[in-house]
């Protein structure tokens, strides 16, 4: 039986925190990408959960995307014309809690646009957390061969873990 | 000083990368943006919180009586 689900890299946060996590020089002999990942954010700010982002390629431009949500109270959804994937938990929510998310990146090394989708919740012991859907779109042709998450402002708290997997055709 | 970590996924080296003066800029411009929109999305909210009790009060109803009626 063929692997078709394969470990690429795995990689923790240590003490400290570090304002991104980047996967470089990701080999194409797969169809698709997935990433896997479990952060906290290092505001303190009561109530805040910041928005993790994407780049790809080094780049954060010509992305644009939906999601849709529930945060305890209401259901909403939004058009961004960023690389939105999720709002994650910061420091100020449930101790040792940590947000997780998938994003799913199909046919990375075709020469059309790259969509992507995540999927991703929150936790806290609290009303107020995100269960999120996002569909995002990165209008480039080129082959992605370098995928970074990072937040816009303050770091991936100690423990946060991204890990990348290559998917291929059966 | 501000890093990042870098996997290399053909090598699977790890390292702690410094942010570019680009990526620095970058990061300030996507703080003050994002810092914008939180504020929009709380006032949002504020205002539809207003609005909904002022409606309930209107109607001399509670949340729960609405809540009920929608169900």
């Amino acid at each position: 039986m063929p692997v078709t689900y394969k470990k690429i890299a795995s990689v923790t946060v240590g003490a400290g925190g570090q304002a991104a996590i980047t996967f470089s020089s990701i080999p194409s002999t797969y169809t698709d990408l997935k990433i896997v990942a479990s952060v906290r954010n290092s505001s303190t700010t009561a109530g805040s959960f910041p928005t993790v982002f994407l780049k790809l390629n080094g780049s954060t431009t010509t992305f644009t995307g939906r999601y849709v949500e529930g945060n305890g109270t209401t259901a909403s959804s939004a058009t961004r014309t960023d690389s939105f994937l999720m709002s994650v938990n910061a420091d100020s929510s449930t101790a040792s809690t940590f947000s997780n998310l998938e994003i799913y990146i199909p046919n990375y090394n075709g020469s059309t646009n790259k969509s992507f989708s995540v999927d991703g919740v929150s936790e806290n012991n609290a009303t107020l957390s995100y269960a999120q859907l996002t569909a995002g779109l990165w209008s480039t042709t080129s082959a992605i061969t370098s995928a970074e998450l990072y937040f816009s402002a303050n770091n991936f708290m100690q423990y946060s873990t991204a890990t990348l997997y290559g998917i291929s055709k059966s | 000083m501000t890093t990042k970590l870098v996997v290399d996924c053909s090598t699977g080296v790890v390292e702690e990368v410094e942010l570019t003066e680009e990526e620095l800029a970058q990061r300030e411009a996507d703080a003050k943006a994002f810092e914008a929109a939180e504020k929009e999305r709380k006032a949002e909210e504020a205002l539809r919180a207003a609005k909904k009790a002022e409606l309930l009060a209107k109607l001399g109803i509670t949340e729960d009586d609405a809540k009920l009626l929608l169900s």
